[in-house]
């Protein structure tokens, strides 16, 4: 994708916000970060009690396990009133909240970027899962019921400064600029948050992008027979009709 | 020992209330006149309209002192020839009996059939379709059902409908009518005169009448849809009528594939249609993508569903609910599982396409609906009333459906995505599409 980033076009823009920093954004480039939220409940089997028959886990984690405290800065996990201490900040990564429980919920899940990144928080909703839907035999305690959802956080017209920092960091998807433009780089990659070796990282879903558009290419193909198909029978129709009226005319053309 | 007792509820503590309660529910009072049972019956509502005349029950209070006794007595009617003595109880007051007619003879009404004479029926009345013997029966039998013409119909000896016989008759007693009068004048407010009987417009209208009575709840939805669509062709001619927005060649430019071809074969009555509801998806799709924009950071599910709303918005719920059904039927997610820049632009795309497809199959109906009309009228029906035709319109889907078998709409479509693309439609062009994909990649961003 060509993205034309001149530099008349580096637009200064003041945001409504309390902090009026003037900041070079980079208009037309689209920086993305694929993030998977959800949610992880393990049954408590006999140790399970009343109150707490699960043990749960929610999180935001990058689509490839990635670090993600380079854009953000914190995650506040918003849980049932009836626990203690129901509003969780987790200020560096992993952001993730374990609890036990035996109700499901939904969560509130906030993320707050970096200065740099953006002024605005991003919410998401999860539903805390503790019970499989597809009734594949008695709970167990060894496999967990794993609900998690595939997104991802775009930040138009992005500040160069955040440009700058991760221009390299895997956990980013960010276009190449032309050459033209020059946007120091800052080599500031340090790999610690990252969820690769977590422990439940044999649960979590693998979202497959190239399944996804195999699928839809192949609807599409479809779709487009469909439209053929309607097309040539609708000429084939108009086709009947003429003859059909040339008839009616040599019809009338003999009764005269 | 009652059930307060048992209760133990102090005996005098539910009376007191009830006392209380009771005078506010007095204010609704049951008017006098009107009996207890009837009363009841209106739900304690007082009436719209008084039930009882007033006079009558003022009247009723004078005459309380009076005796009042019921009798077994004979009574003539007005209504009867004969002179048949029957008995009925009567309510006699101080002795005396009622006099007068009858009570419910008034109610014998009786039509007046007009009679012609031999002369009259030779001079004005002759008509080929008519023999004298069956105007005279006609008109006998009219006289003793009391123009019951059903019955009529059923007893007539020669098979005449009932549009005939009422034909005939009404026809004959206007005639006549018109001839007796001393002038046209005298006559003309009659109501026979005035709205003579159309027999084409009474069998038209019975025709209708059994046509909506025997559709089905497909062919119901068949003509809302045809309605719906005639609404829509009428509105974007309005729409085109008006000055031509600057946007027009981007549309071109942009309109999905398909679009174009089938509006350079189409006849120019209903080439708008297509364009048009392209027209506003594209300036939508561009103030969505500046509203996003603005927001600095979003989630790409949200600008997805932002994108599909803009697209659809000049679509109707129906068409809406048909493309997610379609949707739904290649195996797509309504909302995609893993929402990448390039799975949303290739959904969006596939929304787009499926919406040119459902135009496409709505076009094609449109022209099965037009040849159907067509063949019916210069085919299975002389040319004549217009009406007919307009009918005909409406029962395509009986007189179209051997033919149109694999070819139909929505129908044939599902059938054909089970056959996984015949190899009579490989053929079919596939090169547009291609083509104007990256165009199109960037209407999305």
């Amino acid at each position: 994708m060509a993205q034309t980033v001149e530099s008349d076009k580096v637009t200064r823009l003041s945001d409504d916000s309390e902090k009026k920093i003037l900041r070079k954004r980079l208009k037309d480039v689209e920086i993305c970060v694929p993030i998977v939220y959800g949610t992880i409940a393990f049954w408590l089997g006999r140790k399970a009690t009343e109150t707490q028959s699960h043990k749960w886990t929610v999180y935001v984690r990058g689509a490839t396990n990635e670090d993600l405290g380079v854009v953000i800065k914190r995650a506040v996990f918003q849980l049932h009133p009836s626990f203690n201490n129901h509003i969780r900040v987790v200020e560096s990564p992993p952001f993730e909240v374990s609890e036990c429980g035996w109700g499901e919920f939904e969560i509130g899940i906030s993320l707050i970027f970096h200065d740099d990144v953006c002024e605005k928080q991003l919410n998401l909703y999860h539903h805390l899962k503790l019970y499989s839907e597809d009734d594949s035999g008695p709970q167990s305690i060894k496999k967990p019921v794993v609900v998690e959802t595939y997104n991802e956080i775009v930040f138009p017209d992005p500040s160069e400064d955040f440009y700058a920092r991760i221009q390299k960091h895997p956990a980013v998807i960010v276009p190449s600029l032309p050459v033209s433009f020059n946007v120091p780089f800052d080599n500031l990659i340090e790999k610690k948050g990252d969820t690769k070796d977590h422990p439940l990282n044999q649960w979590f879903i693998n979202f497959s992008e190239a399944d996804e558009l195999s699928n839809l290419s192949a609807a599409r193909h479809q779709a487009l027979i469909f439209s053929c198909y309607s097309n040539g029978a609708s000429i084939w129709l108009m086709s009947i009709q003429l003859q059909v009226s040339v008839i009616d005319k040599y019809r009338i053309y003999n009764s005269c | 020992m009652d059930a307060k007792d048992i209760l133990g509820i102090p005996k005098n503590a539910l009376p007191s209330q009830d006392k209380k309660s009771k005078p506010p529910k007095e204010t609704q009072r049951k008017p006098d006149g009107i009996s207890r049972e009837v009363y009841a019956l209106t739900g304690g509502l007082a009436p719209l309209m008084p039930a009882i005349d007033v006079n009558h029950l003022k009247r009723k209070a004078q005459l309380e002192n009076e005796k009042i006794t019921w009798q077994w007595l004979p009574f003539t009617s007005s209504a009867r020839k004969d002179d048949l003595q029957l008995y009925h109880w009567v309510r006699v007051v101080n002795g005396v009996p009622p006099t007068g007619d009858y009570s419910f003879a008034k109610y014998n009404k009786s039509v007046d059939v007009i009679k012609y004479t031999d002369e009259e029926y030779a001079k004005y009345l002759s008509d080929p379709a008519w023999t004298k013997e069956e105007t005279d029966q006609l008109f006998d039998m009219c006289e003793q059902f009391d123009l019951r013409f059903i019955v009529i119909a059923d007893r007539f000896p020669t098979s005449k409908t009932v549009e005939e016989l009422k034909h005939r008759y009404y026809s004959v007693s206007r005639t006549i009518l018109i001839a007796r009068a001393p002038s046209p004048g005298d006559v003309a407010g009659h109501p026979l005169v005035k709205d003579p009987y159309n027999e084409s417009q009474e069998k038209e209208r019975k025709r209708a009448l059994a046509l909506v009575l025997s559709h089905t709840k497909h062919q119901e939805r068949r003509d809302v849809e045809v309605l719906a669509q005639a609404k829509r062709i009428t509105e974007a001619r309005k729409t085109i009528k008006a000055p031509k927005a600057p946007e027009l060649p981007i549309i071109s430019d942009v309109g999905p594939l398909g679009i174009d071809s089938a509006d350079n074969v189409s006849p120019p009555t209903n080439s708008q249609l297509p364009s048009s509801s392209v027209t506003n998806p594209v300036s939508e799709t561009a103030s969505v993508v500046a509203s996003l924009r603005m927001m600095r950071v979003y989630l790409r599910s949200y600008a997805l569903e932002q994108l599909v709303q803009a697209a659809s918005s000049s679509a109707g719920l129906r068409t809406i609910k048909r493309v997610e059904q379609t949707l739904h039927d290649l195996g797509v997610n309504l909302k995609p599982k893993v929402p990448t820049r390039a799975v949303c632009a290739e959904h969006l795309e596939l929304r787009k396409e499926i919406l040119t497809l459902l135009n496409l199959q709505k076009q094609l109906q449109y022209k099965e609906a037009e040849g159907t009309s067509y063949r019916d009228a210069s085919y299975t029906e002389p040319p004549g009333t217009p009406t007919k035709r307009s009918v005909r319109a409406a029962d395509l889907d009986q007189t179209f459906t051997p033919d149109s078998l694999g070819f139909g709409g929505e129908r044939s479509g599902k059938r054909e995505q089970k056959r996984k693309g015949p190899g009579r439609l490989s053929e079919a062009p596939s090169s547009p599409a291609q083509s104007k994909r990256p165009r199109k990649f960037k209407a999305s961003d």
